[in-house]
């Protein structure tokens, strides 16, 4: 008889405000001893209605919402919505512009991923990998500050090219920058993936194979972390990452490990394409010229996509022909990703349960929207 | 002066100067401000309620640029070892309850800042949707408020500046200089059936001592 109630699954709620679910994810557990048996994530509890405000905002009002989705790299929101926009009115960008964005963009995925594998190293006790990665993202945010004002929400890439030209000596500082943060990474490197502790904690931690990622849907580093080589930017490559050389990072085991360290081995790749895209930016206009206030497309719908730090990041908007959206959707990665945490945790101990929720790098902001 | 009685400061009875008529030029009390104030605003340990945007900002602000830990502001995960909560970022009406709840779990003496606009007034959010809390002093006692969106580290570290002076202009004695307003209802309870302390209080102190001895 005792032995019936001994076996009872205990159900144990993690967050909203937990330092381990990064913002406000929620997770119900049922928890055999220590062993996770289910996992259930609850969200939306950052749920701002981003969507249906954009229904009430001309196409042009709804650059600022879009930096305020996914908050740790709100460059990307900002570009695949301008790109869905320019698709649906077509609109030409100037090649000066594109490789501006180019350029933020892989500055903002180092700052994003700075970001990711500095929570993985808090996660898993190695809190100096944190303060070390923090402060390679503040020099980016730095020179984010200096291009267009913002630290954090910056509304910089606009419908038919940027918001602003790169300032005097930007491109040298940035050049400057990214020839001193190898060092810093490999800093890093060593600080995290070369600690027992962290390999201890890290390696072997939330498998998930070549196969669970493409049925699961995981896009990203999440995916490239177990063996997937899916980059839009290789796969459906936009802009002017055709001109540009880079690899694709993949991991071969899946598990937290590999995710986490796919994240930091981009970030070299992101060096590579930023310095390549310096040389390679030509001078000319930054927007192009006679785009309206009131953006009309014609009617229909367009679907952009890009490679954000979390993986594929879609917009999809249709227009009735006014100048306001009919429907604006995200189609967020980090979404799809989290959602992957109630296969993963399972038969994991409660202590691992951050570190996979950590290695799948969720942003809550653009989970809920 | 009867109004003087009746305060919400738990530290007052504690003290046992809660049967104080005066606090004007008590010497003893001023000293004890001093000390008070002096010691509560050295170390003010934050919890990071940090939902949204703003959260990274309050990341930033603790780090190594920054420095967080000069104004002697620790940030804690518990809400049990903090004296302020910073609530950093949008609170939607599906994370009020927590915040609220999480908000009576820390002890008095605390207080609160609303950092950035969604915290303020809801912000960029303000308007057209369906969820967003419009600021979240509509059910917290917000001391200190910082514009921004997302206010910058210096702007927060100002803020916990602004917050240290407020806490040390506070006084045990009741309601001298700087009081807290304290009357909002933290939960959306049914209209008080019993006389509950308000400011006016002229004709209150009359009725509600001679109903509890009864």
């Amino acid at each position: 008889m005792p032995d019936q109630e001994f076996n009872q699954e205990l159900v144990v709620n993690v967050g909203p405000q937990h330092p381990s679910t990064h913002g406000v994810g929620r997770i119900l557990l049922n928890l055999d001893g220590d062993i996770v048996r289910k996992a259930e994530l609850i969200i939306g509890h950052l749920h701002r209605g981003i969507e249906k405000m954009a229904e009430n905002r001309t196409y042009l009002q709804v650059v600022p919402l879009t930096d305020r989705l996914d908050y740790v790299g709100s460059m990307y929101a900002n570009w695949a919505y301008c790109r869905a926009v320019e698709k649906a009115a077509a609109i030409d960008v100037p090649e000066r512009a594109e490789y501006l964005r180019v350029i933020v963009c892989e500055m903002q995925r180092i700052a994003s991923h700075m970001m990711s594998v500095g929570s993985s190293g808090a996660d898993s006790g190695a809190f100096t990998v944190f303060v070390y990665a923090f402060d390679l993202r503040e020099r980016i945010v730095e020179l984010f500050e200096q291009l267009c004002g913002a630290r954090l929400t910056y509304s910089y890439v606009r419908p038919g090219g940027v918001a602003f030209d790169a300032p005097d000596g930007w491109a040298d500082a940035v050049l400057a920058e990214m020839r001193k943060l190898p060092t810093g990474l490999e800093e890093l490197d060593k600080l995290l993936f070369g600690n027992v502790i962290a390999r201890g904690r890290l390696k072997g931690v939330g498998i998930m194979s070549t196969e669970q990622a493409i049925a699961w849907g995981a896009t990203g580093p999440v995916a490239r972390g177990s063996g997937v080589a899916l980059d839009i930017r290789r796969q459906d490559a936009y802009s002017v990452y055709p001109r540009i050389g880079f690899d694709v990072v993949v991991g071969d085991n899946g598990d937290a490990y590999d995710r986490a360290r796919c994240r930091l081995l981009e970030c070299f790749e992101s060096v590579r394409i930023i310095e390549q895209a310096i040389t390679q930016m030509p001078e000319g206009p930054i927007l192009t010229d006679g785009i309206p206030r009131l953006i009309a497309p014609p009617k229909g719908d367009a679907y952009a996509r890009i490679e954000s730090a979390r993986g594929t990041l879609g917009v999809y908007t249709v227009s009735d022909g006014g100048a306001k959206p009919y429907r604006v959707h995200f189609r967020s990665p980090a979404f799809c990703n989290v959602s992957l945490i109630s296969r993963l945790a399972p038969s994991h101990v409660l202590s691992d349960l951050g570190v996979i929720l950590g290695s799948l790098d969720p942003v809550f902001g653009e989970v809920d929207r | 002066m009867a109004s003087l009685g009746k305060t919400d400061s738990a530290s007052d009875s504690a003290l046992g100067y809660s049967t104080l008529e005066s606090g004007v030029g008590n010497v003893i009390l001023t000293s004890a401000d001093a000390l008070l104030g002096w010691s509560r605003g050295q170390s003010l340990w934050a919890f990071p309620m940090g939902t949204a945007c703003c959260a990274m900002e309050l990341i930033a602000a603790s780090f190594s640029k920054f420095d967080f830990d000069r104004l002697g502001v620790f940030p804690r995960q518990g809400p049990r070892h903090t004296d302020v909560m910073i609530v950093a970022g949008t609170i939607t009406e599906k994370m009020k309850p927590v915040v609220i709840r999480l908000y009576e779990q820390m002890a008095e003496p605390k207080w609160v800042i609303a950092m950035g606009n969604c915290a303020i007034s809801g912000g960029i959010f303000y308007y057209d949707t369906y969820s967003v809390v419009r600021g979240v002093d509509q059910f917290l006692p917000v001391d200190v408020y910082i514009a921004g969106c997302p206010p910058r580290p210096e702007s927060l570290q100002d803020g916990i500046v602004q917050l240290r002076n407020l806490v040390r202009a506070e006084s045990v004695s009741p309601g001298v200089r700087y009081r807290r307003r304290t009357e909002i209802p933290l939960r959306t309870a049914p209209a008080p059936t019993t006389p509950a302390p308000a400011e006016p209080a002229s004709a209150a102190p009359a009725s509600a001592p001679s109903k509890d001895p009864a």
